[in-house]
């Protein structure tokens, strides 16, 4: 891989930037792979890195249906935190923060990794309560938190409206991860893109997958638009199309495609350097490089693979952001845009093995799978690798909605997640 | 916003519904008798179909009866209503 630098840098300046190199290929599929990933977003480019990397595995593809980034890897708002109430979600969450804060010297890609913390507030007495168990099972579990009273959240974010007296819900604390933050999510996939280039991994956009073929409950390859492609092993990372895949492959899923929205205003000038959440009145809220803020909440109440959601949802968390900002009440908004998530019953992800032989599912993260990118591809790399789960994803099997041993986290999930 | 019609109250906004997910997902009827893996797949999975999809709403800020519909997943057009009891329009999906 030709590396990126402060010389190459110098050096392409003086060809006026029309001479860089390309940074992957448009290979045609093979005949035949060790293994296939469907879906080219970040879970499943780093799936296929931590694959070539971890384990060795350098013959295999990853196809795409669309465009790198055009899925809800280029959709979300950013967010990167690990501060989950159980055990099994502080391991891959955490997993996944400590990779994000090497992967931009590993790949030589800058994500733009900005450990700007991220806030939680809590509005009333149990909200409290909640965040300080949540905190106290964070510490024991290694991740960094802390909690914070009205005043502390006010003095690290001096737009917020911290009075008691006026609001509908009132900002009584919020729990506060330092090392949390945002991230580039266009580097992501290009970065993963390029260093899994780079390992001999076959990246293969505009190819859509279009059946899967099995024979004796084993698999033994993919139909695609661009013709039949042998594999014994197929990992599936198609998040709101996660059901379509699993139709192909004559099993059903615990998890609903939902659309989920996000916006950003007009840029301005800085006004909030950290990022800030409310599950209680259903708004989060940074500022981007350029200035914008981004802002998001929920999912739709319904079904929908169609990447658009409802107005109303807009106007709610709108006017939440109002009455916690009152400063952006005059702010236009620049764009809209929404994804298609897939949504687990208890707000947590699957990275499973399935009934049949050599496929595997990585799907379910719903709203949150933007942080656990990199934590996921690694644990689900093993997983198809050994075809046996690490002990860190091994709590996330379907077979967990069997025995009721399901991991809860609506409450640090909540609405923003 | 979508637009849904009640089969009582005619054509309201979606912020009067509630959702219900699937529609014509059957409880078994002797509970003690299904396996873990049948009461998980009645409890948990479910079609998460993209297309025309059975979907159950309640018109909760209005005569709070729950319908059936329905709709397709993709263009989110509805394509029927019809009250609780009756047969989905089309057939067997």
């Amino acid at each position: 891989m030709r590396k990126y630098s402060i010389f190459s840098l110098a050096r392409n300046a003086l060809s006026h930037h029309e001479n860089w190199w390309q940074a992957w290929r448009s290979p045609e599929p093979k005949k035949r792979y060790d293994a296939v990933i469907i879906g080219g977003g970040g879970h499943g480019l780093s799936t296929a890195y931590y694959l070539a990397k971890e384990h060795g595995m350098t013959n295999i593809a990853v196809i795409e249906k669309g465009w790198l980034g055009g899925g809800n890897t280029g959709r979300n708002t950013t967010i990167i935190r690990s501060n989950y109430l159980w055990t099994a979600s502080a391991g891959i969450y955490e997993k996944g923060l400590k990779l994000w804060e090497g992967i931009t010297q590993e790949v030589n890609f800058n994500m733009m990794l900005s450990q700007r913390g991220v806030l939680n507030l809590g509005h009333n007495l149990q909200d409290m309560r909640t965040i300080e168990r949540r905190v106290n099972a964070n510490r024991l579990n290694g991740v960094d938190g802390v909690v914070l009273n009205a005043q502390q959240v006010k003095e690290m974010v001096p737009i917020i409206n911290t009075s008691e007296t006026n609001t509908r819900f009132p900002v009584l604390g919020s729990s506060y991860q330092p090392r949390g933050g945002i991230a580039r999510h266009d580097a992501l996939a290009w970065g993963m893109a390029r260093a899994c280039d780079d390992l001999g991994i076959d990246v293969i956009q505009q190819c859509e997958v279009t059946g899967i073929r099995r024979e004796d409950g084993q698999v033994t390859g993919v139909d695609t638009t661009k013709g039949f492609i042998e594999t014994n092993k197929v990992g599936a990372v198609t998040a709101g199309n996660s059901g379509v895949i699993a139709d192909m492959a004559g099993i059903r899923l615990p998890v609903q495609s939902r659309p989920l929205q996000a916006l950003v205003s007009e840029p301005i000038k800085p006004v909030i350097d950290t990022v800030v959440m409310s599950g209680a009145v259903h708004v989060y809220i940074s500022q981007s490089d350029k200035g914008e803020l981004v802002i998001g909440a929920g999912v739709d109440k319904y079904n929908g693979y169609g990447q658009k959601g409802s107005i109303s949802v807009i106007e709610e968390q709108l006017a939440a952001l109002v009455e916690l900002y009152p400063i952006v009440s005059r702010l236009r908004l620049l764009r809209h845009w929404a994804g298609c998530v897939d949504v687990c019953p208890d707000a947590s992800p699957l990275l499973t093995k399935t009934p049949v032989d050599g496929l595997y599912f990585n799907c379910g993260w719903g709203t949150g799978g933007w942080k656990a990118t990199l934590g996921s591809g690694w644990c689900f790399a093993h997983t198809i690798a050994n075809d046996e789960p690490h002990p860190l994803n091994e709590a996330f099997s379907m077979k967990r909605f069997e025995t009721g041993a399901v991991i809860d986290e609506h409450g640090a999930a909540g609405v923003a997640h | 916003m979508l637009h849904i019609k009640c089969p009582w109250c005619g054509w309201r906004d979606e912020s009067e519904f509630g959702y219900g997910g699937e529609a014509h997902i059957e409880r078994p009827k002797d509970p003690d008798s299904v396996s873990d893996a049948e009461w998980a797949d009645y409890l948990f999975f479910g079609s998460n179909r993209r297309g025309d999809f059975r979907e159950r709403w309640v018109h909760s800020a209005g005569c709070r009866r729950w319908f059936n519909a329905v709709r397709d997943t993709t263009t989110y057009e509805f394509k029927a209503f019809y009250r609780m009891g009756e047969e989905p329009p089309g057939g067997e999906q």
